[in-house]
């Protein structure tokens, strides 16, 4: 019965995927130690003046300083912070909303399933981008409403997709059998149902990561992401505004860009280990 | 004895599992006459169903014809190329499944496949090929009108119809029938069985028919082979092979058998199960299972010999045969054997 | 049909199960229409008794069954056990027939769920009626031996993959078995197996019955199986019973025009049988759109007029009920 929680590691890049993570949470948790500044710092040189600008290495800045006097190294430090904060609890809510709204569906069908899933097909009519961000400049900038407005979405196409797994999984004959040796509704969704579905949950999980983390960085690059939290979408914004791309600050906006990009796509690589776990026959 | 339509000799087929083979059929050999109906009997995995496939030469990707011949009309199946097998496939050789629904093509109207085995494969024109489907059809007992329907609208015994029709399409000389009545209800079943015996008289066609059921095998064959764990352990004349089994497995399976027209007695199952054909017992592979084992069965593999006539069986005590049938009869002698 | 004076333990009063086909729109637009899969059936168990349910795919025999166990709520009739109206049945009450009433399924490759040992699956049933989990052991050991699963410790903690259908089957009956039911329903129970095997099963069900004088019910196409089994058959029909009474007298002399066609076409294992034209039309039955009046009558070879436009009634003969206006006395 545990084999539907476990890790995909019988997939080189699954296993590649969950070693990027096990660094962004390592540089998560320690970043106080790791980062050499506080990112929101204004700092200034040896020579009282603004350390504006600075390239990397420069009075012991690793990766310089920003135009507003500001550590980037510290910056990419605290910004693994925030990135696996929203990434994390967005895949999680996704992942527990779209699973209990597609078993719940799925097992009771009738009105139940009808009222869900045009639920659901209200989500699908919602433009995602603009739904978040008007979400989170109505409640106000914070990483928080952000989470939640893509919840309040993404969980859409896992509650399909889980509710037609269950489907399947509902006429399946041990499932009728455990009904006629007088398992409850709740006792057969735990052992019979959910087991099976779990892998999926994961699988929509792991792309919900990538999803919320590049959200947020869209929404802090078009200036509407929480003021207060060093995001590497944050920085991308910053460094735009500061013209930093005709400055040749390379080592300013290519850092966080790559860190998206390699944490986006770590967990892809982590949900093609689940997918291997669901379809093995995928695999060719 | 008339020359035989197809005649096969030692013919093993193989299965790659893994790093190594397992051997699904070893050493078949039986003949089938010209208008005869050969009924192929034996557990599921006995290798029946390989054995029906591989003379169409159409197997999983895994497996191939590991040696031995099997020679249609002069030629050997296993020797020849994949070009000349295509040509002797549905012309000479035709194939009707266990279920017609996973050969018809749900979006086209059964008609129109026809006439597309007919036009295509056939090389007739489309008038012809229309004549032809409905001169089919009436063989097989369907009123033409229905040509123009869709497989789905077709109930079970009647698509098996269906099929029978496609696989006669191109006049074959031997169709190999791979279960094609055990999805059917009795009824639709016995239909079926007496379409194909009828069609067998009057075109002369000969009929390898794969089935589980002896009671199947009893209504249509003229002959049987019996398969276990992969090989032949007895072949004969319907009638002689059943009243009088030689083989210990071929009786053990008469008696586990309802039978409606005798009284309800009692049924005796075989004890066990077959052996997996990855890592099979050495000597006899039904010794486990067999009430009568001696020690050189466990030891030797026994050699299919002649019984009574053309009536064979691998058995060493087939000598015994007689005693053996007698002491069969009691459901005691199929207890657990020691 | 025994003259008791005991209740019955089972009885059907014109039992219905209709299906609606087609969509919410097809609803809407009143296109919709019903499959009746049982279409008023009526009969009664009495305790010990075992029944065939016999007839072809699409009779009504397995929704028959599943209505039997509340797997289906009838949609028409009463369905009583005990005495009891079981569609009434819910929480405590439904929770007490499930132990009383059981289902043996027809395939075993399907009915375990292959993440369950089969220790787990014996399990479960046990903490449904809230057994003791200190009597688990002793209850599972002693299903196993009940249905023959000689060295039963060997099995307990294996998964369904590892064993073979016979053995599989035989799980299958143990959980029917485990709470010690009443009434069991065996669904087609040896269909799926080898031949060799199936006896095997065979006499395990009717070692059971010996044993614990339960009451049963056993679905199949197969007469000669039905035979094996029971005492009495009930043949069906496009969601009807046509013909009900003992197994050996309907085998011997069937009075219905398709009990006939059926007990003819049954293939028996020898080489000298009868290769008679079957007493039936072609054609197979359509469950959405069965003919009026008696629903065998396009393939019935006696059908006349009054077959066409009035349902035949049962009428007793002797210790046997027949649907047929053949058989119907004159009125």
């Amino acid at each position: 019965m545990m084999g539907s929680i476990r890790l995909p590691l019988h997939d080189p890049l699954a296993v590649i995927g969950l070693g990027i993570y096990l660094f962004f949470i390592f540089m998560a948790v320690f970043a106080p130690y790791i980062a050499t500044h506080d990112p929101n710092e204004i700092l200034f040189t040896s020579e009282f003046a603004l350390a504006a600008d600075l390239t990397p290495g420069t009075e012991g800045y690793i990766l310089g300083t920003t135009t507003l006097g500001r550590d980037i190294f510290s910056q990419i430090v605290w910004g693994a912070r925030s990135a696996l904060l929203i990434g994390l609890t967005a895949a999680f809510m996704v992942a527990l909303i779209g699973s209990i709204v597609g078993i719940v569906a799925g097992y009771f069908g009738g009105w139940v399933d009808t009222v869900l899933m045009r639920l659901a097909d209200v989500a699908f009519g919602i433009p995602f981008l603009p739904f978040v961000i008007v979400l989170a400049a109505f409640l106000e900038p914070s990483i928080w409403n952000v989470v939640i407005a893509m919840a309040l979405v993404l969980w859409r196409d896992t509650g399909r997709v889980i509710r037609s797994q269950t489907l399947t999984l509902r006429n399946r004959v041990y499932v009728e059998a455990a009904r006629v040796s007088g398992s409850s509704d709740l006792k057969i969704i735990l052992r019979h149902i959910a087991p099976n579905v779990l892998p999926l949950s994961f699988l929509y999980g792991s792309i919900a990561i990538g999803w919320a983390i590049l959200t947020e960085a869209s929404i802090s690059f078009l200036g509407f992401g929480d003021p207060d939290s060093i995001s590497w979408g944050y920085m991308l914004q910053d460094a735009f505004a500061s013209q930093a791309l005709s400055k040749g600050s390379y080592y300013w906006f290519v850092p966080p860009g790559f860190l998206i990009i390699l944490i986006v796509s770590a967990g892809f690589f982590i949900s093609r280990g689940y997918e291997q776990i669901l379809f093995p026959k995928l695999d060719r | 004895m008339t020359e035989p339509l197809l005649s096969l000799k030692d013919l093993s087929i193989a299965y790659k599992v893994g790093a190594h083979d397992t051997i699904a059929v070893e050493g078949a050999t039986f003949d089938v006459q010209p208008g005869s109906i050969v009924g192929l009997v034996g557990e599921s995995g006995c290798g029946k169903t390989t054995l029906a496939r591989s003379l169409t030469r159409v197997l999983a990707a895994n497996a191939r014809i590991a040696g031995g011949e099997a020679v249609f009309c002069g030629q050997d199946i296993v020797a020849l190329s994949e070009r000349a097998m295509n040509g002797l496939r549905w012309r000479e050789i035709a194939f009707i499944p266990q279920s017609a629904m996973n050969s018809l093509d749900p979006v086209y109207t059964v008609g129109s496949q026809l006439a597309e085995v007919l036009t295509r494969r056939g090389g007739m024109a489309r008038a012809a090929a229309r004549k032809r489907s409905e001169e089919l059809f009436e063989w097989v007992g369907i009123e033409t009108n229905r040509l123009g329907d869709y497989p789905h609208q077709f109930s079970g015994g009647m698509r098996q119809r269906v099929a029978i029709a496609l696989a006669l399409a191109l006049d074959p000389k031997l169709i190999i029938a791979d279960e094609p009545v055990t999805a059917l209800d009795v009824i639709v079943q016995r239909q079926i069985l007496d379409q194909l015996r009828e069609l067998k008289e009057r075109l002369g066609i000969s009929v390898i028919l794969v089935t589980h059921d002896i009671s199947v095998v009893a209504y249509v064959c003229d002959r049987v082979v019996v398969m276990y764990a992969g090989r032949v352990v007895e072949t004969g004349p319907m009638a002689a092979t059943l009243t009088a089994p030689a083989h210990p497995y071929t009786m053990g399976l008469r008696n586990a058998f309802p039978d409606l027209a005798g009284a309800a007695g009692e049924l005796t199952p075989i004890e066990g199960s077959p052996p997996d054909l990855a890592n099979p017992p050495a000597g006899c592979r039904f010794a486990p299972r067999c009430p009568f084992a001696e020690a050189r069965c466990r030891t030797d593999a026994p050699e299919l010999l002649p019984y009574e006539g053309d009536h064979l069986a691998a058995c060493h005590r087939i000598a015994e045969a007689e005693a053996l049938r007698a002491r069969a009869v009691a459901s005691e002698t199929w207890e657990i054997p020691a | 049909m025994r003259d008791t004076q005991d209740p019955p333990l089972i009885k059907l009063e014109a039992a219905e199960l209709h299906f609606p086909v087609g969509g919410i729109l097809a609803q809407l637009q009143g296109r919709s229409t019903v499959v009746k899969a049982v279409d008023g059936v009526t009969f009664e168990l009495h305790r010990g008794e075992s029944v065939g349910l016999l007839g072809e795919s699409g009779c009504g025999k397995t929704s028959t069954g599943r209505m039997l166990v509340r797997l289906d709520k009838a949609t028409g009739g009463r369905v009583e056990f005990d005495g009891e109206d079981i569609s009434a049945l819910s929480g405590d009450a439904l929770k007490r027939f499930r132990s009383r009433v059981q289902l043996i399924f027809q395939n075993p490759f399907e009915a375990l769920n292959p993440r369950f040992t089969i220790r787990d699956v014996l399990a479960e049933p046990l903490e449904n009626a809230r057994i003791p989990k200190a009597e688990h052991e002793d209850r599972i050991l002693r299903a196993m031996a009940l249905v023959k699963l000689g060295d039963a410790t060997q099995f307990m903690d294996r998964y369904p993959h590892q064993l073979s259908g016979g053995q599989l089957q035989r799980i299958v009956m143990a959980r029917a078995l485990i709470l010690e039911p009443e009434f069991v329903v065996a669904d087609e129970p040896v269909s799926m197996l080898d031949v060799s095997v199936r006896a095997g099963v065979l006499n395990v069900f009717r070692d059971v019955r010996a044993k614990t004088g339960i009451t049963a019910i056993y679905i199949s196409h197969d007469l000669a199986l039905v035979r094996y089994v029971c005492e009495r058959t009930i043949v069906m029909y496009l969601g009807r019973i046509v013909e009900d009474g003992p197994t050996e007298d309907i085998v011997a002399n069937p009075l219905h025009p398709y009990t006939q066609a059926l007990v003819a076409a049954v293939p028996v294992p020898h080489p000298d049988q009868s290769h008679e034209p079957l007493p039936i039309g072609r054609g197979a039955p359509d469950p959405r759109n069965p003919p009026s009046g008696c629903t065998f009558r396009d393939r019935c070879p006696r059908a006349f007029d009054r077959c066409a436009v009035e349902a035949p009634g049962p009428t007793r003969i002797q210790n046997r009920i027949v649907h047929c206006h053949l058989h119907a006395p004159e009125t």
